[in-house]
């Protein structure tokens, strides 16, 4: 007998969700029962959970790709083919979090069950995100997203950079979360709803209170700005991105700014097309700021991690310019597809690059400068080959999934230029500034072929397999675009 | 649809997975010196194609009509109203299955054959650079797996060329194709003594094809500005269209959709027949632009296909293994070229011109290239030119509108010049053998030419299979019926009698001279008596070489049952209707001219005649010359193929190497360099730094770059210093963004 | 749509209450040095944002607002959790909590 209460909550659309959200209650308890010498076990069961979550998205894609969208939970979420298709990333990106983990958590000393866990849970948060239709679940979602990975930053508890990681990530994440609430707060407040849909009648109809709403439209933007690292908010990504351990880095490059922009584009799409103009020119200062200064200030990084953190932040301006060519309606599926493109090209992408830093990256925690993958070209060639293409990748050079991105996003822009002139300025900065980034990402090649090195590098399979998978993922991207941007076309926000 | 139709990726799809294990285990398979493996996968590889091309022809022959099987969306670029879209959609037609056919037949046999001919010539190749029995297995694992790999990825870029559904995935594989034929060209780049010569042979048909691609390259454009597509079908449907304006239920049909896609089509309502096209400032007839494309594609053919003018690069081809010159430069690669055209059938119809074009050069080239040959010593160059006058013959056929004749001839010559190369190959082989034996007796000489037919003579007591089938080939070269090459010739040369006497004329010199170099190089390879020490220790190839060529001998032989001109036996006119609209497929009775066929057998037997009275009466003793010299200076103008090579060497390469001389050294160093930037520029940023008294060591360009360089460094120290790892100064920021935006929403709100 | 006279203070006194706390707590963010300090600043403006939600969710007549205000209330008490975790920790190994001492990543 169904239920009609089940019927609204609607369980299957969230099935790979509700797996992960299970598996990791379980997995908690079950910890608990795992020696300490054989916490990798946690991680293969972690890794059987996100198979069967990957399973079930993979039976979801052919069913949402026929119904186009189906609401859950009265209409907090909403499942359709553009969450199912950040789902697939999310996935992708928690299983590569495990397997980066695996070698790296016992060789540092710091291996423990809850790693695991809280890398489900914090997926879950980014599912949830993707899906979101209300502003409650976007709130709650960006907490289950943030919480555990201010704990993940400072896994490494005896490394002091790790523990301040953790807390200056815990401290301006929590400002930036409160200024969110005072956003949806005036929101709430200027349209009387929370759900994305009533937000957007609302305030076509309704001129009385738009001052608060669009103010906490501007909250909004703070809250998710500061997610995707946009400049002025990006200022914690470096320290945290070298502090924290380098597995929840790529984790959190990836998912967490996926996470951001999934709900920054249903938000800004679904519920203020009436201000389009605000927040495209808003949207649009801000990428070219963005990607002024994360590729002006990586130049003179000598680390690693911290010039893939600057490089983040650089690659979030590109992904604003395609959020803020969104503003135009007849427009926004194209953008919008080249932002999921972009997305899953820079996840793979960079969770390569940060791939070949755990290689290189020593068990003390040294061994994340540049200089240190000196003489890689020699000793791991193969390696040293995956790498120079993440970073053409990262670049924008051709046959790789970052150029095809880029042109992309380029492309939408130039389509919403009628719209918005700015839009053209931006786009020329893009273009700048993607020569510029130039400098630094080929400086990691020279130094790996040209200069003389020890080239040491660890590389169990586990790394060895996500090296291989996401290179290939970045040559198909780069050479065969078309069917994955028709999906993520087709990934339209219903 | 016939279901059978959906397999057809893995025709291209079987081979790239032999290339992917060969590539990646190839050396792990090579368990031993005589292992086989890599060579049987990638044959295996190849064999499964051919069945899958077979299962294609099976579905055909329920609808002839052919299908285009959907595969994937290689990409999609929309600007504006215009949409580029190229799917990667497999055609499977009438044409593109003989294609398929010849290609994986032809290339499984020759597969097959390739185990025993690389064995032998990588261990050859060991012995002459004297490597220890460790080393030489090493060179093994890694070069045995390695041609395989080469050689399955040709076949699957063959594959993706013939069965393309638009003009850039053909060029996709056009370009694949070429990549192949340069790595196996070069394949021995290191040989001791000749590794130079080869991998300039390999640089050269690559930038000699470069020329011919960059007509294929600009005839694309054209055809996109055009026709808003490269779909084939829809390329030519619309040019249909534009053809036959007065058409106009045809337009109205497909206007709004033309419109979309090409802005050119708004202008085809007012103008009728003759309907402009614009490119910008210019505006050109329908007729020119059609000339220029179908032109262009010729460009491209004659690159691929080694005609007159850019024929050059096939004779230095030979430098590479002799199964790659079997099938990629006699059976295969080179024949791209008359599939192209006759893929465009329909837009050559469109432009007499042009077809008139292609046929001349089809014809001049048969000539030239058949006349070179005659006065040639390499057996490989021999086969070589020879190759160049037949692709003639195909390239006259296709320009006369003969595509029937052209493909037929295409098919039959893939049996019999990949049957010559082979037992060519199989001669050296056994000649490579003599030698070793020889040898080591002390008759040790690294200037011996295994190749050189006047090192050969006798063999054909040593080689009994090898001298059967090499007559064969032979004969069906040379046009005695009833082998596969009389057939097809005859339907040329029969299509040419009827358009254009001159062709006709041409043609059936070239013919004579065929006969006579291919009855040359019996006589001198096979009869008479040895004329060196290796020749005389020849002997028999082993069976995985010579089972090939059997079969291949076979094929030629009956290879023109697939179409005899005699009624309902002229199966492959009635199979190639289907897909190509242009094809003369000629009535009842019309077919055969029993003129024609007796003119050419008999001018093909007088020309064996001759050469036997040349060559066969009175053998070529050792030392003695080739009693064509008594010709002089026309034998040597013909033994340097006319001087083409040298012709080039005058008119282009050395005129471009002057020019770049002249560029680098006038003007770059003495005008630039010395007066330009040493005496102007210096001498007035002297005069400048005299007065600002800073020291100017730094040309113009330089220190813009360092300052631009300088700025952003500069930016980038200043703007890192505002991370100053505290968090408030961080909190700062986020509180600073706040009020800005904050304040730019409040003040555009208020400013309304 | 603001009903006036179902209320005895006007709504908008208490949005205007509650936009004083959040500037309060954002100041305070910025000038204080301690990490429990900071945080509670942080604290004070989640629950600036919760007064407005009352205050309009009773407004509204509606009951959506109000009950933001208990998932905020629970993402609190999670952060305060993870948070003072967080302190402590650092208080273990450094023997302070001044964040101006925790610069050693910069640049």
């Amino acid at each position: 007998m169904q239920l009609p209460i089940l019927e609204s909550i609607n369980l299957m659309a969230v099935l790979p969700v509700l797996i992960i959200a299970g598996w990791a209650c379980v997995l908690l308890v079950f910890d608990l029962l795992i020696p300490r010498s054989r916490k990798h076990w946690t991680a293969w069961l972690a890794l059987v959970g996100l198979l069967g979550a990957a399973v079930a998205l993979f039976f979801q894609i052919g069913h949402f790709a026929r119904l186009g969208s189906e609401a859950a939970f009265d209409g907090m979420v909403t499942v359709d083919g553009f969450s199912i298709f950040l789902q697939v990333v999310f996935v992708l990106t928690a299983i590569v979090g495990v397997l980066l983990a695996l070698d790296y958590l016992p060789r540092h000393g710091i291996e423990r069950g809850e790693y695991y866990v809280l890398l489900l849970f914090t997926t879950i948060g980014m599912m949830i995100m993707s899906m979101a239709a209300d502003l409650i679940v976007v709130f709650v979602a960006l907490e289950l997203l943030s919480i555990p990975l201010y704990i993940l930053s400072g896994f490494a508890g005896m490394r002091e950079t790790s523990e301040e990681a953790a807390l200056k990530y815990f401290l301006l994440g929590a400002f930036a979360s409160s200024f969110l609430v005072y956003g949806i707060a005036l929101t709430y407040g200027g349209t009387g709803t929370t759900r994305l849909t009533g937000i957007a009648q609302a305030v076509t109809s309704d001129a009385l209170n738009l001052p608060l709403t669009t103010v906490g439209m501007g909250l909004l933007l703070v809250g998710l700005g500061f997610k995707v690292a946009a400049v002025p908010f990006h200022m914690w990504t470096p320290d945290v991105y070298q502090g924290a351990p380098t597995p929840v880095t790529a984790f959190m490059s990836v998912g967490a700014k996926a996470g951001g922009f999934a709900a920054l584009i249903r938000v800004l799409v679904t519920a203020f097309p009436a201000i389009a103009s605000e927040w495209g020119t808003l949207i649009a200062v801000i990428a070219g700021l963005t990607m002024l200064l994360g590729n002006i200030v990586a130049i003179s990084q000598s680390n690693i991690k911290r010039m893939l953190a600057y490089s983040s932040i650089a690659h979030a301006g590109y992904i604003l310019l395609a959020v803020a060519a969104a503003q135009r309606s007849e427009n926004a599926s194209f953008a919008i597809g080249a932002v999921v493109f972009y997305l899953l090209a820079y996840a793979l992408t960079n969770l390569g690059a940060f791939t070949v830093a755990i290689a290189v990256e020593r068990d003390d925690g040294t061994g994340t400068e540049i200089d240190d993958f000196a003489g890689l070209g020699k000793t791991r060639p193969w390696m040293a080959l995956a790498m120079a293409l993440f970073m053409l990748s990262l670049t924008g050079m051709p046959i790789s999934g970052g150029l095809v991105g880029k042109v992309f996003v380029f492309q939408a822009a130039l389509q919403a230029v009628p719209g918005d002139p700015l839009l053209l300025a931006v786009v020329i900065i893009g273009v700048l500034t993607s020569v510029v980034s130039a400098f630094y990402y080929l400086k990691v090649i020279m130094v790996m072929y040209m200069r003389e090195g020890e080239g040491k590098a660890v590389l169990p399979l586990a790394l060895k397999t996500v090296l291989a998978a996401t290179a290939f993922g970045t040559l198909v991207l780069g050479i065969i675009p078309g069917p994955v941007f028709q999906m993520a076309q087709r990934a339209m926000l219903k | 649809m016939n279901s059978l139709f959906s397999l057809i990726p893995l025709v291209v799809f079987f081979p790239l997975l032999g290339m992917l294990i060969n590539i990646f285990f190839g050396r792990m398979l090579m368990a031993d010196e005589n292992s086989k493996a890599p060579g049987v996968i990638a044959s295996l590889m190849a064999g499964l194609s051919f069945v899958i091309a077979v299962l294609m022809f099976v579905a055909l022959l329920g609808e002839p009509e052919g299908v285009e099987v959907p595969f994937m969306t290689w990409f999609s670029i929309s600007a504006g109203s215009r949409t580029l879209s190229i799917p990667w959609t497999f055609k499977v037609d009438t044409l593109s299955s003989v294609m398929m056919l010849v290609v994986t037949g032809v290339g499984t046999l020759i597969h097959i054959y390739a185990i025993g001919y690389m064995h032998g010539d990588i261990d050859e190749q060991a012995s002459k650079r004297g490597l220890s029995s460790d080393e030489a297995f090493d060179l093994k694992r890694r070069r045995f797996p390695r041609f395989f790999a080469y050689f399955n990825l040709f076949l699957a870029s063959m594959l993706i060329l013939v069965t393309g559904s638009n003009y850039l995935v053909m060029f996709v594989g056009w370009e694949l194709v070429g990549l192949c034929s340069y790595l196996l060209i070069g394949f021995w780049f290191d040989d001791p003594i000749v590794g130079i010569y080869n991998s300039m042979a390999g640089r050269k048909a690559f930038v000699v094809n470069r020329i011919g691609d960059f007509g294929m390259v600009m005839a694309l454009m054209l055809i996109f500005w055009t026709f808003g597509t490269l779909q084939f079908d829809d390329v030519f449907a619309r040019a249909e269209c534009m053809r036959t304006a007065s058409q106009f239920e045809c337009l109205a049909v497909d206007a709004a959709q033309m419109v979309e896609t090409s802005p050119n089509f708004s202008l085809m309502f007012g103008f009728g027949l003759l309907q402009p096209i614009s490119f910008g400032a210019i505006t050109l007839s329908f007729q020119t632009v059609m000339i220029a494309i179908t032109l262009l594609l010729l460009l491209g053919a004659t690159g691929k296909s080694a005609q007159i003018p850019l024929f050059v690069w096939l004779p230095d081809a030979m430098a590479g293994p002799m199964p790659v010159s079997a099938l990629i430069h006699a059976a295969t690669m080179v024949t791209a070229g008359i599939y192209m055209i006759t893929r465009s059938n329909v837009l050559y119809a469109m432009a007499p011109f042009s077809a008139d074009t292609v046929a001349i050069i089809g014809a001049a080239t048969a000539l030239v290239a058949a006349t070179i040959a005659v006065a040639q010593f390499d057996i490989k160059r021999v086969l070589a030119y020879s190759t160049i006058s037949q692709l003639g013959f195909m390239i006259a056929a296709v320009g006369l509108g003969g595509y029937v004749a052209g493909i037929f001839h295409l098919a039959t010559h893939a049996f019999f010049k990949a049957l010559l190369f082979l037992s060519a190959g199989s001669v050296i082989h056994g000649i490579e053998h003599g030698h070793h034996a020889t040898a080591h007796k002390g008759h040790g000489d690294h200037a011996f030419d295994p190749q050189d037919m006047r090192n050969m003579g006798g063999l054909r007591k040593h080689m009994p299979t090898t001298i059967v089938v090499y007559i064969v080939g032979a004969l069906a070269l040379a046009g005695i019926p009833p082998l596969a090459g009389f057939w097809s010739k005859d339907e040329i040369l029969l299509d040419a009698s009827k358009h254009d006497p001159l062709i006709y004329i041409l043609l059936t010199i070239a013919a004579f001279f065929t006969a006579f170099y291919m009855g040359r190089q019996v006589w001198m390879v096979f009869f008479g008596q040895p004329r060196t020490e290796a020749a005389a220790h020849a002997h028999e190839s082993p069976p995985v070489m010579t089972t090939p060529l059997i079969i291949l001998a076979v094929l030629a032989s009956i290879g023109g049952l697939m179409n005899l001109p005699f009624g309902r036996l002229h199966f492959l006119a009635e199979w190639l209707r289907e897909s190509v609209a242009y094809a003369h497929v000629p009535a009842a009775g019309e077919g055969f001219s029993i003129t024609v066929a007796v003119i050419s057998t008999v001018l093909a037997l007088a020309a064996i005649a001759l050469s036997y009275i040349i060559y066969g009466t009175k053998p070529l003793q050792e030392g003695q010359a080739d009693p064509l010299r008594v010709a002089g200076p026309l034998f040597t103008f013909l033994n340097r193929k006319w001087y083409w090579d040298e012709a080039y060497e005058a008119v282009f390469i050395r005129p471009f190497k002057c020019l770049a001389n002249w560029l680098a050294f006038t003007i770059d160093w003495r005008f630039w360099h010395d007066f330009v930037h040493d005496s102007v520029i210096i001498q007035f940023f002297d005069g400048w730094a005299a007065i600002l008294s800073r020291p100017v060591d730094m040309g113009i360009v330089d220190g813009a770059v360092n300052g631009i360089g300088r700025l952003v460094a500069g930016a980038s120290s200043r703007l890192r210093r505002t991370q100053t790892g505290y968090v408030r100064n961080y909190a700062l920021a986020v509180a600073l963004g706040v009020v800005a935006i904050v304040a730019y929403l409040l003040i555009r709100f208020f400013a309304n | 749509m603001l009903d006036q006279a179902n209320f005895l203070v006007p709504p908008i006194y208490y949005v205007a209450l509650s936009g004083i706390l959040f500037i309060l707590g954002m100041v305070g963010v910025l000038l204080r040095r301690n990490a429990i300090l900071i945080f509670m600043s942080v604290e004070l403006m989640l629950n600036s944002a919760n007064l407005a939600f009352v205050a309009f969710a009773r407004s509204f007549l509606d009951v959506n607002g109000q009950v933001f205000v208990f998932f905020v209330m629970t993402v609190a008490a999670v952060e305060v959790a993870v948070g003072l975790a967080l302190i402590v920790a650092i208080f273990r190994t450094r023997r302070s909590i001044d964040i101006d001492e925790l610069h050693s990543m910069e640049g």
